[in-house]
């Protein structure tokens, strides 16, 4: 039974068959918006009038009582690297600003079928590239749980309007832990479906090798119900996987029996910060009581996981970034009179349109793709990707999942790792081996350190076995309470209103 | 070993990449890439013979499908974010040939 402060999308949907109207919802959801988006800055467009009209439509519908479309009048909040058509697209760039994409992205199209209301685009690290939400042209967003901290990133915006329940479920992007690093940050639940588990056409590519879309929510449940409407094949993105979508919700219920869980302790020897090595003890003491095996798992390559992505990633993306040239979309630079010719615009465009961490992974990747570099970094980096994944192969022989503190540290200060970019990519130690070896993972509520700050607890699972991760996070959610409850600068007025007949 | 970049490598690179940097970017981007380069360096010393390159960390199986018409996009929506249509249904770029 969820806390009064939990609203989920069943909460909703209870709302809804009781004769509350998808419109009466989503003002709900406008008006915290309002109320809270200053000082917060999760969202940096607010679907408004846009969002009232789709409310009404799925009112028209009667969706919203068909147990077919458990979405249908529920809001969510969609970070503004994924497209949709008719509202502002920038991955928080200044290269995109005014960008109002002529198409919807696969995940978008299935969220309109199923009913779902998008009440807004959230705040992210331009491209998807940073772990704190600072480096967007609009400002950084601010953690709920302290406004002087980072919410995490780079799918930050989505994790805060998710965490002050300005909206129930959201969608982020997650290339390198930028689904799970915030959820871990924001005391929420995040998952990174299996690399081809969901439709990557219409994510503004950063490194398309390691990108996934999934859901941020509340719960676990949640989780299961966002997830299972936007997995799938799909013509559109090649590396789709055809891989069956099995009833990710239905299974919830029956926890794993006896299940065994590897841990990498030698992993977590270094660099982990005392209170989230406590509390994840005490977390994986919650497993232990519940019936889990805990078992030591050797992972001896993941410690060179961050330099292997900090390759992979970058390369991928200084190919990726080659589009954005001023010609056919977004910001362009004005000609020089000194130089006015296409080159010219071309770099000064780019220069001015993309912010530091862009140019830097730009030139990273230029860098490692050059002739005379290729085989050095981009070629040996795929080859160790090949040994990361190897070490989770043997691991999954005689484990059911892999646990670890989703991050080293709970959220820190604004400012604090801005100016030094290898500090920055360390706290992504325990994140990024999933997307280079293309394995799911979910970030669940794993306690708090005595300041009252998130502490995130990450399963990380079999490809394509989404199921065991959702399972065993929910068993562990039902034992370990900490998610009941809000941050404090969460709105939870108004409250959905009560049915009218 | 500690890589170097000197401002003629950043300007080299940045060249490759379309970008025209002010000078105390290049600076710094000098230092900050030094640094993240020589942090690469520990990968050298993984031996990794014989062992493939992960391209699609799933499959490697490609995907086939049938070569169908369907409509294209509208003229007038493609145009529609471009920072110069030009007026004629065309981008309009600055001029390309001397």
């Amino acid at each position: 039974m969820p806390a009064p402060d939990v609203q989920t999308t069943a909460d909703i949907r209870a709302a809804m068959a009781d004769g509350v109207t998808a419109v009466e919802i989503c003002s709900v959801y406008l008006d915290r918006i309002a109320a809270q988006n200053d000082p917060i800055h999760a969202f940096t467009h607010i679907a408004g009038e846009q969002a009232l009209e789709d409310a009404a439509a799925v009112d028209a519908s009667g969706q919203g009582r068909d147990t077919a479309f458990p979405l249908a009048g529920v809001p969510i909040a969609i970070k503004d690297n994924i497209s949709t058509r008719g509202m502002p697209t920038t991955a928080s760039s200044r290269i995109l600003a005014g960008f109002v994409p002529p198409y919807d992205a696969t995940v978008i199209e299935r969220l309109r079928a199923a009913g779902a209301v998008i009440v807004g685009k959230t705040n992210c690290d331009e491209f998807a590239m940073g772990s704190t939400t600072e480096h967007s042209v609009s400002g950084p967003t601010r953690n709920p749980w302290d406004l002087a901290r980072v919410p995490g990133g780079s799918s930050g915006g989505s994790a805060a309007a998710v965490a002050a329940r300005l909206s129930p479920i959201a969608l982020g992007s997650d290339t390198g832990g930028s689904i799970r690093q915030p959820a871990a940050f924001c005391g929420i639940v995040g998952l990174k479906p299996t690399y081809g588990r969901v439709s990557r056409y219409g994510l503004l590519a950063f490194a398309s090798s390691l990108d996934q879309i999934g859901p941020f929510a509340l719960t676990v449940a949640d989780a299961a119900v966002l997830l299972a409407a936007i997995a799938g094949p799909d013509p559109a993105d090649a590396t789709s996987s055809a891989e069956p979508v099995p009833p990710f919700s239905a299974s919830l219920g029956e926890p794993v029996a006896h299940p065994t869980i590897g841990v990498p302790w030698k992993l977590l020897e270094d660099g982990v910060d005392a209170d989230v090595s406590t509390a994840f003890t005490t977390a994986i003491d919650v497993l232990r009581t519940q019936g889990a095996t805990i078992v030591d798992v050797p992972l001896p390559h993941a410690i060179y996981a961050v330099p292997t992505y900090y390759v992979v990633a970058p390369a991928e993306a200084s190919s990726n970034l080659a589009r954005y040239d001023g010609v056919r979309f977004g910001f362009r630079a004005p000609a020089g009179a000194d130089r006015p010719d296409l080159d010219t615009m071309y770099n000064r465009t780019r220069d001015t349109g993309f912010g530091d961490e862009v140019k830097r992974r730009i030139m990273l990747g230029t860098y490692a793709l050059s002739a005379g570099y290729y085989d050095a970094y981009y070629v040996k980096a795929q080859q160790v990707r090949t040994l990361i994944r190897r070490d989770y192969d043997t691991a999954f022989e005689r484990v059911d999942a892999v646990a670890m503190p989703t991050t080293p540290t709970v959220a820190f200060g604004l400012g604090e790792r801005s100016a030094d970019p290898l500090r920055m990519y360390a706290g992504d130690v325990f994140t990024v081996s999933a997307n280079l070896t293309g394995l799911p993972a979910l970030s669940v509520p794993g306690g708090r350190d005595p300041s009252g700050l998130p502490v995130g607890l990450q399963f990380v699972g079999r490809a394509f076995d989404e199921a065991t991760l959702l399972r065993l996070a929910a068993n562990y959610e039902r034992d370990a309470p900490c998610w009941r409850e809000a941050p404090p600068t969460a709105v939870l007025a108004p409250s959905i209103p009560a049915p009218t007949r | 070993m500690a890589t170097r970049l000197t401002l003629a490598d950043v300007e080299r690179i940045a060249a490759l990449a379309h970008l025209e940097l002010t000078a105390s970017e290049a600076e710094r981007f000098a230092q900050q890439l030094g640094d993240i380069l020589t942090y690469f360096d520990q990968l050298q010393h993984i031996d990794t013979t014989g062992v493939p390159a992960t391209t699609n960390p799933v499959t490697s199986v490609p995907v086939m499908r049938e070569d169908t018409l369907r409509p294209s996009m509208p003229r007038d929506e493609a145009l529609a974010n471009a920072p110069d249509p030009g007026g004629h249904g065309l981008f309009r770029v600055p001029k390309v040939l001397g």
